[in-house]
């Protein structure tokens, strides 16, 4: 056990030095880590009542000042502490999301690659038919049959986002079933929990943690854009921000500032996790290393 | 979002029968058409089937849900309850909404008052107007610029339209809309901000010119979160193509540098990028819906999102079922397309 602790770890640290090569994936990192420390030290400094519509005193509609670096919307509440405690949503369900997506994705990629016949034509199927459905229709459609809530909407950009981590990690699995120290196990007599939870587990995960990180990027666009067309969990976000902006005209008046920062809140966070995904590919991928991509 | 990273997969590698390989081309064809549209005819009667159950799961009374704010004594709502069949056991609902379904009867819409497959007729066309010229531009911009930017590796073209791309494929496509609406609309004042045509609209070439200037602001909305996954496409097949032996024989051969390019390396990498435009076709659904609503575009995508709101359940039940039916029936053609024009795929 420890010589395999001891090779694991030096893996660990062989690849943090591969991916300290990667300069565009540690700014992506840095930026991702700067925003979840601000938004989990969001509640030491300022707390709801940002975003209540009752409480704001400041002036309405007015753009950025010294009092306001950000401006304020138009019920006089301060865009910079909302986009701050917006922040807590957006990347709860945004990561959420991905975690349930990348769990279905995971079971059924493993289980349809490990298992043979009628399991495996099953759930390719069932695969296959929700690759195809467009997702973020179903999105709204689930969304607006379960009522907002951050759990309806986590579940919805999660059920439908699923099929493409399950195609990847069923050929990642075929890949690594073909090995020969597979064979060698199950003549040890290995049953199938130990082969897939013992043996595939560990040799999809590095795939897997790229497949994610691009996946939450991914699903904070989805959750902005289902807040933006009306189905959100009730809760400030970017994404029901910037709907504010749009019922209340902000594009049509000039209030720039309105449309501009939640937004790029959102481009900051979602560029950051897919330069952090594709670097994390880069570093695991031998054939695009070699391309030097 | 994970979509342009990914290698482009076809379908068609793994769900090809198990036998047919080694028959006469043609036969092979017609086999996989035929086990394709099998396939595609399973997705569809999935769909129908989900959907009756998925809009059965509404918590709580359907007709309440339906009726909200309006006032209405329990006889009327038994009225409406017996009108929409809810009084029947669940199995004889089913095959109701199956036979409805497919005689296209998807039912009276709630918010209009009139059946949900008129208001589908009356907004089909805007859809397939703003959807198509948006694919056209999104796909010649996208392929034109994966071309130059893979034959020239590593340039300064490649790295500013990839870098470009990328940028524009993490912005979320309503924001984009919101951006060109305050600059283009608000701003400057150049494009108008919302709908098809003028209130005033005039008459003969002057209307087309009248929609084809509200249309500027959409398409580019479209094109700019589409073309990205084009362009990436493109340019990784290209370069797997540019290390190819036929390429250096080309070159060997005294062939100026462009003809390599347009009549060797790139017809065999458009093959994936022609697919994929196909492939992700139900993508563009998702951007049209979002397009649609913030430029009040007449469309499907702007009465799936009335229906949404509202929220009109029929209505909303009708339309989604038209667009995934559409989108399966798209995929599978190309699929079959793909596998008649890439011999590589069939004899694999």
């Amino acid at each position: 056990m420890s010589v395999a602790s001891a090779r694991r770890r030096q893996a660990l640290s062989r690849f943090w030095k591969d991916f300290g090569r990667q300069r565009t994936g540690v700014v992506g990192l840095a930026i991702l880590v700067g925003a979840a420390v601000l938004a989990v030290i969001a509640p030491l400094f300022i707390d709801e009542s940002v975003t209540n519509v009752v409480t704001a005193g400041g002036p309405k509609m007015a753009p950025p000042s010294l009092d306001y670096p950000f401006g304020t919307d138009e019920s006089g509440r301060s865009i910079l502490l909302m986009v701050w405690w917006g922040s807590r949503t957006s990347l709860l369900i945004g990561f959420l999301a991905a975690l349930v997506s990348m769990l279905i994705g995971t079971v059924l990629g493993i289980a349809a690659g490990h298992f043979r016949g009628w399991i495996s034509a099953v759930i390719l199927r069932v695969t296959d038919w929700f690759l195809v459905l467009p997702s973020l229709v179903t999105a709204l459609v689930l969304a607006a049959i379960m009522g907002g809530s951050t759990f309806t909407i986590i579940m919805a950009i999660g059920v439908t986002t699923w099929p493409s981590t399950a195609r990847l990690i069923r050929a990642q699995t075929l890949a690594v079933e073909a090995r020969p120290y597979i064979e060698r196990s199950k003549a040890l007599g290995a049953g199938h929990w130990h082969v897939t939870t013992r043996h595939v587990l560990p040799n999809v995960a590095p795939l897997l943690l790229a497949s994610t990180t691009l996946e939450v990027a991914s699903a904070i666009v989805t959750e902005s854009t289902l807040a933006f067309l009306g189905v959100s969990a009730n809760k400030t976000s970017w994404g029901t921000m910037l709907r504010g902006s749009y019922d209340w005209g902000a594009a049509t008046a000039g209030a720039w500032w309105y449309i501009l920062i939640p937004g790029l809140c959102i481009v900051a966070v979602v560029m950051a996790f897919t330069l952090c995904g594709r670097a994390l590919e880069a570093v695991l991928n031998p054939r695009l290393r070699k391309a030097g991509a | 979002m994970t979509a342009p990273l990914e290698a482009v997969e076809p379908a068609a590698t793994q769900a090809a029968g198990p036998a047919g390989d080694d028959r006469p081309a043609r036969r092979g064809i017609l086999r996989y058409a035929l086990s394709k549209a099998g396939g595609a005819l399973f997705s569809i009667a999935m769909v129908i089937v989900g959907t009756f159950f998925l809009f059965r799961l509404l918590p709580g009374d359907p007709v309440r849900a339906l009726a909200q704010g309006r006032n209405m004594t329990p006889e009327q709502l038994d009225l409406e309850r017996r009108k929409l069949g809810l009084d029947q056991p669940l199995i004889n609902q089913f095959f109701d909404f199956v036979g409805d379904t497919l005689r296209f009867d998807f039912g009276m819409s709630y918010e209009y008052k009139r059946p949900v497959l008129d208001l589908i007729g009356d907004r089909i066309g805007a859809t397939l107007l703003l959807a198509g010229v948006g694919l056209a531009v999104a796909v010649s911009l996208g392929i034109w610029q994966g071309m130059r930017a893979g034959w020239r590796h590593g340039s300064r073209f490649d790295k500013f339209s990839t870098g470009t791309s990328l940028v524009l494929w993490s912005v979320p496509t309503f924001w984009l809309g919101l951006l060109l609406l305050l600059v283009f609309g608000a701003y400057f004042k150049i494009f108008p901000s919302r709908g098809i045509q003028s209130v005033d609209a005039p008459d003969g070439f002057a209307y087309v010119l009248d929609v084809a200037h509200h249309m500027v602001l959409p398409v580019i909305t479209l094109v700019g979160v589409v073309y990205a996954q084009y362009l990436l496409v493109m340019r990784s097949s290209l370069l797997d193509e540019v290390g190819q032996d036929y390429v250096t024989t080309a070159r060997a051969k005294g062939l100026r540098d462009d003809d390599v390019r347009r009549r060797h390396a790139v017809p065999n990498a458009l093959l994936p990028t022609v697919t994929l435009v196909f492939m992700r076709v139900g993508f563009v659904v998702g951007g049209a819906v979002t397009v649609e609503t913030i430029f009040s575009w007449p469309g499907l995508g702007q009465l799936f999102y009335e229906a949404v709101r509202v929220p009109d359940f029929t209505l909303m039940q009708g339309t989604f079922m038209l667009i995934t039916v559409a989108v399966i029936i798209m995929n599978t053609l190309a699929d079959v397309v793909y596998h008649i024009l890439d011999p590589r795929v069939r004899s694999a």
